[in-house]
């Protein structure tokens, strides 16, 4: 191994995704035999909603931002609070009228943008509250897909992959520009939420 | 002091991805009614004014010029409070003499690069933010019904940070001599350029 390949594995990894990625495998185009097809739905429905994605990607960015410590707690919160939100979304009927992705995203995204030291119970409240109220949207929308429970599993595992993912990148980064590079990506996040809020408060979807 | 590691390794992968992201591939199949046009709708929305262009790729020559932490500072500051404006102009709240406001930002933020002004960075924040607030009520006001407004503001949002990093691209220039001249050359024609806006805006 070089020294270049020591010190930087991500472009090994990336290889070795790549060539997973590629890999022929016999493909379960009808999943019903597998049963797995709702844990595909959901995967798919999460990393295919913004409306969830984006507010979960800027509490990683939030979390990795404070700390090694903060994104092991998001990552142990966060997807226990989305499982009981998703439970109770099951249950629910209907969507109540409430712009939640947009208040999120102007919460967690000025929170990157000025990357305040946070103590970890904030961390915390942050995560529990995220993952309560967007799991609750996620379990209404597996319930009206029709995914139910397995639909909902298959948005956690994804939950927690993505979020350990941009997390642990974010930790990592050292250099100051890449932190600022964060930084400027919340300001983004909150200046796509406070649209997305005026856009609410106009009647618009 | 631990030391400190080199991520400019990750420059290379940074540009591909950045190439596939923004490489012209048009992709319409079974577009869900208003999503996908709402991203590219929101996305074009920005480069549509010549005034806007010319203030936010201003902007980020500013920055540039003026180094850390103005560089980062500025592009910050403008999407956030632009925001604010078009909440403004969401929500139905009226801002007098929107056009002059807009002609004034070419025009002061064109001086500002050719002069190579060098306030304090907070003063420049303050001068951005406040000319951000009239370009996004601008946009606020101008956004279409009937399309998403997630997709619409994150097309908006990133064709804005677009042109920011545009500007702070051809304020690289600065390193080299020649490069600030071409740089102070630019200010002054997009504070002519402001000039006629105002004129426009006036008459």
């Amino acid at each position: 191994m070089s020294r270049r390949d020591r010190q930087h594995p991500w472009p090994r990894a990336l290889v070795a995704g790549g060539a997973l990625v590629l890999w022929p495998w016999r493909a379960e185009a009808h999943l019903v035999t597998t049963g797995l097809g709702p844990v595909y739905d959901g995967i798919g429905h999460l990393l295919m909603t913004p409306e969830d994605l984006l507010p979960i990607l800027t509490l990683a960015l939030c979390a990795g931002l404070q700390g090694a410590g903060s994104g092991r707690r998001v990552l142990s919160v966060l997807p226990s609070a989305w499982l009981v939100g998703g439970c109770v979304g099951l249950l629910a009927h209907g969507l109540p009228g409430f712009p939640l992705s947009a208040l999120s995203l102007c919460i967690l995204g000025t929170l990157v943008a000025v990357e305040l030291p946070l103590p970890l119970p904030a961390v915390t409240a942050l995560a529990l509250g995220l993952g309560l109220g967007h799991g609750v949207l996620n379990g209404v929308a597996m319930q009206q897909a029709g995914t139910g429970v397995r639909g909902l599993l298959g948005s956690l595992a994804a939950l927690v992959v993505l979020v350990a993912l941009v997390a642990a990148g974010v930790v990592s980064l050292h250099q100051q520009w890449t932190r600022i590079a964060v930084r400027v990506a919340g300001s983004w996040m909150a200046a796509i939420g406070l649209l997305m809020l005026g856009w609410a408060l106009r009647g618009g979807n | 002091m631990r030391p400190t590691r080199d991520d400019t390794w990750l420059l290379p992968w940074l540009g591909a991805v950045t190439l596939v992201l923004v490489w012209a591939s048009l992709t319409h199949a079974h577009v869900a009614l208003g999503q996908a046009a709402g991203f590219v709708t929101g996305f074009g929305h920005p480069w549509s004014g010549f005034d806007h262009v010319l203030a936010m790729i201003a902007v980020g020559i500013w920055g540039a010029q003026l180094g850390a932490p103005a560089v980062w500072l500025l592009p910050v500051v403008f999407p956030i409070v632009m925001a604010h404006g078009a909440f403004l102009g969401l929500i139905g709240l009226p801002l007098p003499g929107v056009e002059v406001g807009i002609a004034l930002s070419a025009l002061l933020l064109g001086a500002m690069v050719g002069g190579e002004t060098r306030p304090k960075p907070v003063v420049a924040a303050l001068l951005v933010g406040a000319f951000a607030v009239f370009h996004g009520h601008a946009h606020g006001t101008e956004l279409p019904a009937g399309q998403s407004g997630l997709r619409y503001s994150m097309g908006f949002v990133l064709a804005t940070g677009c042109l920011h990093g545009l500007g702070i691209a051809l304020g690289l220039l600065h390193r080299w001599p020649t490069g600030k001249l071409a740089l102070r050359g630019a200010g002054a024609l997009i504070a002519a350029m402001g000039v006629l806006f105002l004129w426009r805006a006036l008459t």
